[in-house]
């Protein structure tokens, strides 16, 4: 049944691109639409000429250098965006007080749509990497730091207590049950938040910079050519795919404690 | 005689929904000499978790004193290991890492508390378990980590809150056996907790039995002189057990139905 999906689901990849190409390419139907026969390819694209483009990037090795910055850009902005909703959580999760005085606070720059950020930013840190790291921090920051707030006011008070009865010192206790229970909850929220650092880095690059596949985007929006644009985009696509793959292998080798459903052995 | 567990007049009372107090216990004087096995009875919501609360140093009362030892309690009872009635292992923590965490806490090398885990887990049945995560062991399997995780501290007095109540009626004699020969070993002062009367007579050296709630008090305390070493399914086939059951169970009746009667009028009201 699994097999026979997965043949399905490439079946209709590749009558998609069919269906596109077909749909685009001036020759093969007459124009029903535009008068000219070169405008659907003018507005779509077309797909053998796109798969070209990103066949001269990886062959020419063109496209690695912008890969790698927005590879970069996606994991600073994951990490310190994390650790900063980290710290910040676990410690207004634990101070009632500073909690209730900052809550307004948060929840307007949670609000705020954080893109217009952007400029800000390339001003404060320039075009390089940074203001893009900039960027994706304050979209993971909240999605982190909200999961990991509500994690530590959820914390099992009788686990709190055995841990207390085990002899557990404050200090021992937001060691050894605060945080791995937060960090659990850092987790739970790791597909969104690497896909949030991942906007940022795109986001970003496309706004302003001299490097990333954002960037090349935005070049080749600048001259009309809307292959290459599809080509990045296509580009993108199977990145954030593969980043997506990642973050569930690293999820199975660090969840190994968390209950799934239904773990039987078929035999 | 030495006591290890006194308390004096203690009082607890919460803030009640929507305004308002409730009185759960009042003026309980109750104590648990040096390696006596004493356990407390008392219909559902009366107050039995609160007290143990108490003497763990978890619960400050609202008025009263307990003392260990002679000494007045404040703050957390560290000569105490707690067994909770409800789940309170470390999911994140392997079984035998969570058996080693009170040793890790005192900063103990971790070889030697590896090593001491291992035994511990042995003991109460569950070598080569260590490995497993919580959810991945029974519920009968996470009461004995948690036994394990408790005795490994070498605790001298032992707060059990109807530990085996959730476990079905073989592994619950199973492991009430394991818990009478671990407590022969080194009589430690024992405060078990549990509704189960059959339970409290076969394990126990007395019985205290308490009223329904609000303002639980004590009304009856049994001394149990059944011989040991016992066998807890055995023990409750002889004449001695039956005649015992017979007297405190017709004491507490009326207070189970009163308990019954008035958990059912707070709810509906
Ligand atoms: N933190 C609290 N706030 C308000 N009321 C409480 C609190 N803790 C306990 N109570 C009340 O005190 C009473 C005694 O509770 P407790 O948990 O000690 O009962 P119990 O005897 O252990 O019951 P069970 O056998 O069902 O475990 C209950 O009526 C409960 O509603
Ligand atoms: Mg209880």
């Amino acid at each position: 049944m699994k097999k026979k999906l997965w043949i399905w689901q490439c079946l209709l990849l590749v009558a998609i691109f069919a269906f596109w190409h077909v749909a685009t390419h001036p020759e093969i139907l007459p124009p029903f639409v535009w008068d000219n026969p070169d405008r659907a390819a003018f507005f779509f694209g077309e797909p053998v000429k796109i798969f070209k483009a990103v066949y001269v990037w990886f062959a020419g090795g063109e496209i690695y250098p912008h890969l790698w910055v927005t590879l970069q850009e996606t994991a600073l902005a994951f990490v310190i965006g994390s650790a900063l909703g980290l710290g910040i959580g676990l410690w207004l999760g634990l101070t009632p007080f500073a909690s209730a005085l900052l809550d307004p606070y948060i929840k307007a720059a949670n609000a705020m749509p954080r893109v217009v950020l952007a400029p800000i930013f390339m001003v404060w840190f320039g075009l390089g990497i940074w203001s893009k790291v900039a960027l994706g921090v304050t979209l993971v920051f909240f999605i982190v730091f909200f999961n990991v707030y509500q994690g530590v006011k959820e914390v099992s008070p009788v686990v709190l207590n055995n841990a207390t009865m085990l002899g557990a010192s404050r200090r021992q206790l937001l060691r050894f049950v605060y945080l791995p229970s937060a960090t659990s909850w850092v987790f739970s929220s790791l597909h969104t938040s690497v896909g949030m650092a991942f906007v940022g880095a795109v986001v970003g690059e496309y706004l302003g910079s001299a490097k990333g596949v954002g960037y090349l985007i935005h070049m080749a929006e600048g001259s009309f050519d809307i292959n290459t644009v599809f080509a990045g985009i296509l580009v993108l696509t199977i990145f954030a795919l593969v980043l997506d793959f990642a973050v569930s292998f690293a999820e199975r080798r660090l969840l190994v404690w968390r209950p799934t459903q239904g773990e039987t052995q078929p035999h | 005689m030495t006591i290890a567990v006194s308390f004096e007049k203690i009082t607890c009372t919460f803030a009640a929904k929507g305004g308002g107090s409730y009185t759960a216990v009042k003026d309980v004087d109750l104590s648990i000499a040096a390696g006596e096995f004493v356990s407390v009875v008392g219909p559902t919501g009366c107050g039995k978790s609160t007290l143990l609360n108490v003497a763990a140093g978890l619960l400050k009362p609202s008025s009263g004193v307990t003392r260990i030892f002679g000494e007045p309690l404040a703050g957390v009872n560290r000569r105490a290991g707690y067994l909770f009635q409800s789940e309170a292992l470390m999911p994140w923590r392997s079984a035998l890492d969570n058996v080693t965490a009170g040793l890790e806490f005192r900063g103990e090398d971790k070889a030697a508390a590896r090593a001491k885990g291992e035994d511990w887990l042995a003991r109460v049945g569950l070598a080569g378990f260590g490995d497993r995560y919580p959810h991945q062991l029974s519920g009968g399997m996470r009461k004995r980590v948690s036994l394990a995780q408790m005795l490994i501290l070498d605790p001298q007095i032992l707060l059990m809150d109807e530990p085996f109540s959730a476990l079905d009626v073989q592994t619950r004699s199973l492991m009430e056996n394991e818990l009478l020969e671990l407590w022969n070993a080194d009589r430690k002062s024992v405060l078990f907790i549990t509704h189960d009367l059959e339970e409290a007579i076969s394990l126990s050296d007395r019985v205290v039995v308490l009223s329904a709630g609000p303002a639980t008090h004590p009304i009856g305390d049994y001394r149990i002189d059944l011989p040991r070493p016992r066998d807890v399914s055995e023990i409750r086939l002889t004449p001695a057990f039956i005649a015992l059951h017979d007297r405190i169970w017709h004491a507490m009746k009326e207070e189970v139905l009163k308990g019954y009667r008035q958990t059912r009028n707070r709810t509906s009201a």
